[in-house]
């Protein structure tokens, strides 16, 4: 037994790319050399931005050797039989053995070196692997993520021959690109890591996030701040680096006056540094950026080249900012009728017409309580930032600076928190308006104009709009029917669609988008852990658009189908309804007579309290009630089919009875559509 | 003392030229990168070996700044060397220049990061990096994979350095325009400051888009008649007038977000075709 090293040395591996090239190579490996028959122990993978290596303990020196006997046709077949069987085990007659009347072939696998296997699995492996992205170069055919250089491949103390393209394995590699970038001969698996890092390069990606982890803190503190953590950015700045050293620069302090989120964002995305804050938690005006290099002058060279780059770009970010400030949010929001949103859906300013709208009747409805004109003024203002220098040097910051801007130029605080929320699942009623309104609106305009998702198509990412409005729905336990508010946004997309025949589907959209909704809901809820056959169960009641009262009803269901109780009334549920459907009853009707089996009666006198009390339970919401009373038929339907026959020889009874059954199942049925549940 | 910007067009032109380029000139015609120039786009197509350094003046109409800005310019020049096919030892090359230019990597953090490019005006793509050197960009490194639409066999080695942004490293100066120019106290702004508040004003305010629009409907038809007329160069330069063309249209603030793709679509047909029809002349096709 051996261990093997693999590093495949390239020209700069995309960081992002990394983790699942690492994750790719130890499958593929595992899969090749176990798919060979190849023993080995334990595989690990490990990134730099040049490498991609992997060591495989323990690896057997041979596959095991194997003898297989495969029975043919009998001597006497006919040619074609024979035949048929040469062609699938690949021998000749004569390599077959004749056992009185049959014909057997006798194949002999031998045991297959280490070697061998492992370097048909590598070839194989580069020549399919499956990067996101990959490239060719110079002359060759060979594709890889960026150019590969080198192959060092060793089993024990033996290199073992690989060729890809023009590349040989070996044992050679190089070190750190300036700090060694001589060949280095590398012993094998046991001294790879040393040899490295002897050489300026840290093999194993985790370690490098430790340090950066550690000495990006150290540095920090060094200065009295602390470290805004960002797990994102020690990942990434690993696999930018094969030898981390953090460094802390300054900025100056006049900057500050940009909104935080996008000195942050500059930092973080254009310049992967570290933001810092100051003892108070406020952003202090310093960066920790991560070289690659121990630099000569200790770092002061590269503090200062990246001083300037942030500076360079805080400059650009500040003159936006001030630019932006000059401009009041209701100037800007002119503008937006010179964007389109979509062709058939008219400009930005005719959806925040819409969206203002349906704001408003959210409040004066009474769904929301919240001050209507704080939420028009919120509404007409929430997307005037698109127009904004700012938002077109960082999309990603749609609504904060729109909501920076707001508050500077003086608007209400709930205003401007409402043009800065509306992209989240915001709780302050100005905010939930607002959000909501532009969320439901996304959705009855696209439906109107037909473009709803399909499979995994979904360009106006209409689910996810979908999602969020439930999320503000629940969390804020809005209590609205959905089919009016649907209705009412269909009818201002209506009034802005020239097309006539576009209108006159709309009285079919408003059920596709309770639909789709309804879908929305039933996965969400299954990511939610619960059971989708109550999702199912509640749903199939119909006619239920209260979202809130919709998933109270599931909640107590499924608290109630927890129970011991639960468990048996589904029992006697589903028996009752067996019992129906066998015999096909379908009427309901009389369940009374003279001569009423004492199992009868209780079960009528329990019906006759529980029907009543689920239903007015219903009425006020409270399901937990409405299965309790349900509960309370538990112990009559049980001594009911204990001790009553169903199917009676008189005609009446057998009727009344099954009359009976129906009522049980109706009444069941009215709280929850409990043949819908499993169990 | 460190390089003047002169001087550091010199020293690439020096160490390029060594390593076996053919030093060219700019291409004379507006073009938005150095990439446009027929020694990068045509010669990328095919199987002939190309090496070449050249220096391209550079207009980005939207990127004007009425020289109020200490980094954007609507006018720069960017260097542009492409080796076909990349050799083996490009990034050691590329390094090797920046040593030339006096960038130490044990001083310096050079770095390189992920940037894959794409030129929807040309059809083109490639994979490569944005070369950084103490967190700032100065040089777009790329191996072609398609131009014109066209598989790139071999592949191309593209270099792409921003001048004015080297040189600003350099110099260790924070606004462009006080670049020292030569060794004799003549500055970038001395030279160019009146042109960027010219330019930025032409662009932004004064350029007639009836004018405009004209000329680019009128480039996009004389590329065609050339195309007809299998003359692929002249067709590519109408291809090169009708995107400079809409880049000022869009400074003029009149392309709609809608019509920018229409706009584009319409360049890489241009740009495309012209491609074809170089690959066919030079019986590369075949």
């Amino acid at each position: 037994m051996a261990d093997f090293l693999l590093e495949l040395l390239s020209e700069e591996i995309p960081a992002r790319m990394q983790p699942k090239a690492r994750n790719d190579l130890a499958r593929l490996f595992a899969e090749g050399v176990s798919a060979a028959g190849l023993e080995t122990g334990a595989i690990a993978t490990h990134s730099t931005p040049r490498r991609l290596v992997l060591i495989a303990r323990d690896v057997a020196d041979t596959t095991q050797a194997s003898r297989e006997e495969i029975k043919g046709p009998r001597t006497s077949a006919p040619p074609q039989a024979l035949e048929g069987f040469l062609r699938k085990t690949g021998l000749a007659r004569e390599q077959l053995e004749e056992r009185g009347d049959t014909l057997f072939a006798v194949i002999e696998r031998p045991g297959r070196t280490a070697a061998e296997v492992i370097s048909e699995t590598v070839q194989r492996i580069v020549a399919d692997f499956p990067w996101p992205k990959s490239m060719r170069w110079g002359t060759g055919s060979l594709r890889w993520v960026r150019p590969l250089q080198g192959i060092v491949a060793t089993l024990g103390e033996d290199i073992v021959p690989i060729t890809i393209d023009t590349i040989q394995s070996g044992a050679t590699t190089v070190g750190h690109r300036f700090h060694h970038p001589g060949p280095i001969t590398i012993g094998g698996a046991h001294d790879y890591a040393e040899k490295l890092r002897a050489c300026h390069v840290i093999v194993d990606q985790e370690e490098r996030e430790r340090m950066i982890r550690l000495n990006a803190q150290a540095v920090a503190a060094d200065a009295g701040l602390n470290l805004l953590d960002d797990e994102g950015l020690v990942v990434e700045n690993a696999g930018l680096t094969e030898w981390p050293e953090p460094l802390l620069g300054r900025f100056d302090p006049d900057f500050l006056d940009v909104p935080r989120e996008v000195i942050v964002l500059t930092m973080r995305t254009n310049q992967k540094y570290f933001a810092c804050l100051d003892a108070d938690a406020n952003l202090a005006p310093a960066f920790v950026c991560v070289a690659n290099i121990s630099a000569s002058d200790g770092g002061a060279a590269i503090v200062e080249g990246n001083r300037r780059v942030l500076a360079a770009r805080l400059a650009d970010a500040r003159f936006f900012w001030e630019q932006d400030l000059k401009v009041p949010l209701e100037e800007q929001a002119k503008k937006l009728d010179g964007i389109i949103f979509h062709e058939q859906l008219g400009t930005i300013a005719d959806k925040v017409e819409r969206i203002a709208k349906l704001a408003r009747w959210l409040v004066e409805s009474g769904v929301i309580e919240a001050d209507a004109d704080q939420v028009h003024r919120a509404a007409r203002l929430a997307k005037a930032d698109l127009v904004s220098g700012m938002v077109g040097e960082f999309p990603e910051l749609q609504g904060v600076i729109g909501g920076y801007l707001a508050d500077a130029q003086g608007e209400p605080k709930t205003v401007a928190n409402a043009i800065r929320d509306q992209y989240s699942v915001p709780s302050q009623p100005v905010s939930v308006a607002v959000a909501l309104a532009d969320r439901l609106d996304t959705i009855c305009a696209f439906f109107a104009i037909d473009q709803k998702p399909t499979g995994s198509k979904d360009p106006f990412a209409l689910r996810r709009a979908a999602i969020g409005s439930l999320e503000i729905i629940v969390r804020n336990g809005l209590r609205l029917g959905l089919t009016e508010t649907v209705r009412g946004g269909l009818a201002n997309v209506a009034g802005q669609l020239e097309e006539s025949e576009a209108t006159h589907r709309l009285n079919r959209t408003a059920p596709e988008i309770l639909d789709f909704f309804a879908d929305r809901l039933k996965v969400q809820q299954r990511d939610a852990g619960v059971r989708h056959d109550l999702i199912d169960a509640v749903f199939s009641l119909g006619g239920e658009d209260d979202v809130v009262r919709l998933l109270a009803r599931v909640a107590a269901l499924q608290a109630f189908t927890d129970t011991q109780e639960g468990a048996d009334l589904l029992t006697a549920y589903k028996r009752a309804a067996n019992i129906l459907k066998k015999e096909k009853w379908e009427a309901s009707g009389n369940v009374g007579g003279s001569d009423l089996a004492p199992g009868e009666a209780k079960l009528i006198a329990a019906l006759d309290t529980a029907e009543p009390s689920a239903l007015a339970a219903v009425e006020r919401e409270d399901f937990s009630a409405a299965m309790a009373s349900l509960a309370s038929l538990r112990q009559p339907i049980d001594a009911f089919f204990d001790h009553v026959t169903v199917n009676d020889p008189d005609a009446a009874k057998r009727e009344r009875r099954l009359n009976l059954l129906t009522r049980f199942r109706d009444a069941v049925n009215s709280v929850a559509d409990f043949s819908k549940i499993e169990g | 003392m460190s390089l003047s910007f002169q001087d550091l067009i010199l020293t690439l032109h020096r160490y390029w030229g060594d390593q076996g380029c053919l030093i060219l000139q700019p291409y004379d015609m507006e073009m938005g990168a150095g990439t446009f120039h027929p020694a990068t786009v045509l010669r990328a197509l095919g199987p002939e070996p190309w090496k070449a350094a050249y220096v391209q003046p550079c207009r980005r109409p939207t990127d004007g700044r009425y020289g109020e800005n200490p980094n954007r310019l609507g006018a720069y020049y960017q260097y542009q060397v492409v080796l076909k096919p990349s050799p083996a030892n490009l990034q050691d090359l590329y390094l090797g220049s920046l040593a030339a230019i006096g960038i130490d990597p044990l001083k310096h953090d050079i770095r390189f990061v992920e940037d894959d490019w794409e030129s929807p005006t040309l059809g083109a793509w490639g994979l490569g990096w944005e070369v950084w050197c103490d967190g700032m960009e100065v040089t777009q490194f790329t191996y072609f994979q398609q131009v014109g639409g066209f598989e790139c066999r071999p592949v191309t080695g593209e270099l792409t350095y921003g001048l004015e942004r080297l040189a600003m490293y350099i110099q260790g100066v924070d606004n462009v325009f006080d670049l020292r120019f030569n060794d004799e106290g003549v500055t970038y702004g001395d030279i160019f400051l009146e042109n960027e508040v010219e330019m930025s004003t032409y662009n932004f305010e004064v350029a007639d888009t009836d004018t405009l629009f004209d000329q680019f409907r009128k480039s996009a038809a004389e590329c065609e008649r050339c195309l007809e007329a299998k003359l692929p160069i002249p067709a590519y330069e109408q291809a090169i007038r009708a995107s400079h063309v809409f880049n000022t249209l869009q400074a003029r603030g009149v392309i709609s977000v809608a019509e920018r793709q229409a706009y584009i679509g319409r360049v890489r047909d241009l740009a495309k075709a012209a491609c074809g029809s170089w690959m066919d002349v030079k019986g590369y096709s075949a």
